[in-house]
């Protein structure tokens, strides 16, 4: 799509969003912008807004037509959002308000807990020990959460230890493990199903439910992350002080 | 007050209308398939239309209660039987203390709603009732129903109960309800193909216009793994050349993507916050309820409105659900 950095588009997904596009390019600054905009729509509380998501190079802005109806006397909900939005979007100010997190994950890399470390290993034509060194460098982005609960979708993993997908998804990886699917990273903060090649496993907890009206999560987007890795006995010293 | 499961059914689960607020944290929105159905039997035993239900999925629960209740099923309509007397739908009915309660599987539809007099005695989780599969909580103990749990049930508080109910519950013995129901006319999924109403979505620009064409023309049928995360569609697959390519962003129940094998898959209530895949067009919100209702192996066809359009439609919906609301309170008047 055609569009500038300057220039954000607004797009229409169906009846109950709207979605601010900021491009379509992986880049810090690019979703660092989105997610100043995110911020910002979310905090004016606009009436009928139920969620304002940021992705990686965009805001989703879910709405109730209903409410907005009622709160604008507009018959197009649609229309009166866009209207607000548009108005709102040349507001947001340049730099985030919140201050990101760099956030430390201890990682028990191979063995039981990283069952593909050695498998990757062999696929990078690397010993292990480099597969971890070069997993543990980087300071990682938080570009966006989702997939399931507290998950958050890492930016910068190192070329070299990028190994595809794997062809037949596991039904069930354990809560905390640490994975490698094509040129992404991330912990499952849940046991769910998955096809990346698990390498470890952290015992941090990454999302608690609760009804509190703060964060579930241990990250947020925004933050950065940083792998550090552990011996299986700091592993069971750490997870049982967590509790 | 509680119910006991003795089977479970296929899924059987503690739903209300999700937990939206917390997607910007990757929290889902969860919440009932088939809001209409929903709320109806929410209305039926005088409870908020927003009290958790239960969500039963083609093949129903067999169920205990094991103190008097007064229930509501609203949806896909499972037959059933109260200890072998059929079960009335669409309407209040009394179950007796240790009536077991049984169903069988919808000739059309595939979702139903028994709400309770009351509601579930559940704690909120993030604000909502709502079970979370994938994340394992909220519900009753963030899974699906198991054999030999027991649900307890929040006694419905005299004052907003409604007259109807009171006089079931203290003025009659065994299976009893009024002679009068919601009328089936209110069920929006009585044919096949089930024809929706679809928007443009994020991406329409993105595909060909023999791909948006194709979309309108194709008849497709809900493939068997269709969850309430979202339903497969297999018919003529979409060309999808141009549109393989887009980033991951927030996306909203009965988004249809395309992934790269052209096959469209249709979000549902447990979908992620977030979707990588092109988004061609959107269900509009007046037939949600309707997809909800599509069992697998059913066919699906499309069609294209305008904006406008969905929301009159909506506007005129939730117009009939007030009349049935105004006509329950006359009940409460009687």
């Amino acid at each position: 799509m055609a569009e500038t950095s300057t220039d954000p588009q607004l797009v229409p997904m169906g009846d109950r969003a709207l979605v601010v596009s900021f491009g379509n390019a992986v880049d810090p600054d690019v979703n660092a912008r989105a997610q100043g905009c995110a911020e910002y729509l979310r905090e004016r509380r606009i009436a009928g807004v139920t969620d304002v998501v940021a992705g990686y190079a965009s805001v989703t802005v879910h709405f109730d037509p209903a409410l907005v109806a009622a709160a604008t006397r507009c018959d197009n909900p649609l229309d009166a959002v866009t209207e607000t939005v548009t108005a709102l979007i040349g507001r947001v100010p340049e730099a985030p308000r919140r201050r990101p997190k760099t956030i430390e994950i201890p990682v028990c890399y191979g063995g039981e807990m990283g069952m593909d470390l050695e498998e990757v290993a062999e696929h990078c034509r690397m010993p292990a020990d480099e597969v971890i060194r070069r997993h543990c460098a980087p300071l990682y982005r938080v570009y966006l959460l989702g997939f399931v609960p507290g998950f958050g979708y890492l930016g910068g993993l190192d070329r070299r230890i990028q190994v595809p997908r794997r062809e037949s998804p596991r039904k069930r990886i354990p809560a905390g493990s640490v994975g490698i699917g094509g040129e992404q990273t991330g912990v499952y903060p849940v046991e769910s199903p998955g096809g990346w090649n698990i390498i470890g496993r952290t015992p941090r907890r990454l999302f608690r439910p609760d009804d509190g009206e703060g964060t579930p999560n241990l990250m947020e987007a925004g933050d950065f992350v940083r792998f550090v890795p552990v011996t299986a006995a700091e592993f069971d010293r750490l997870k049982a002080a967590q509790r | 007050m509680s119910l006991s499961v003795q089977r479970p059914g296929l899924l059987t689960t503690i739903q209300d209308m999700g937990r939206p607020g917390r997607q910007h944290l990757g929290v889902p929105v969860n919440g009932v398939m088939d809001e209409i159905s929903h709320r109806i039997a929410n209305l039926l035993v005088g409870n908020d239309e927003s009290e958790a239900t239960l969500e039963l999925t083609v093949n129903g629960p067999t169920l205990r209660f094991d103190e008097d209740a007064v229930i509501a099923l609203c949806g896909a309509n499972m037959g059933g039987s109260a200890d072998g007397e059929a079960l009335p739908w669409w309407r209040p009915v009394r179950v007796p203390k240790g009536t077991t309660l049984t169903f069988g599987r919808p000739e059309i539809g595939a979702r139903a709603y028994l709400a309770v007099a009351g509601g579930f005695d559940v704690p909120a989780v993030f604000g909502s009732r709502s079970t979370a599969l994938s994340g394992g909580y909220g519900g009753f103990r963030g899974r699906a129903l198991k054999k030999g749990d027991v649900l307890t049930l929040r006694s419905p508080e005299e004052a907003h109960t409604p007259r109807w109910v009171r006089l079931l519950i203290r003025h009659h013995h065994g299976l009893a309800y009024p002679n009068w129901s919601v009328s089936r006319a209110r069920m929006p999924y009585r044919v096949r193909p089930q024809v929706v109403r679809v928007l443009p979505g994020r991406h329409w620009q993105l595909f060909s216009v023999a791909a948006r064409e194709q979309l309108a023309r194709a008849l497709y049928r809900v493939a068997l793994d269709s969850d309430r995360m979202g339903y497969r569609l297999e018919g003529a697959p979409l060309e999808t050349r141009r549109a393989v390519d887009v980033l991951s962003e927030g996306v909203v129940m009965g988004a249809i993507q395309i992934p790269p094998d052209g096959d469209p898959i249709v979000l549902m209530a447990d979908r992620q916050t977030t979707g990588g895949y092109p988004v061609i067009a959107v269900v509009a919100s007046i037939d949600l309820p309707v997809v909800a209702q599509i069992a697998p192996g059913e066919d699906v066809q499309f069609r294209m409105i305008t904006p406008a359009e969905s929301y009159a439609a909506s506007v005129v919906r939730e117009h009939q659900l007030g009349r049935v609301k105004q006509a329950l309170f006359a009940k409460l008047q009687q």
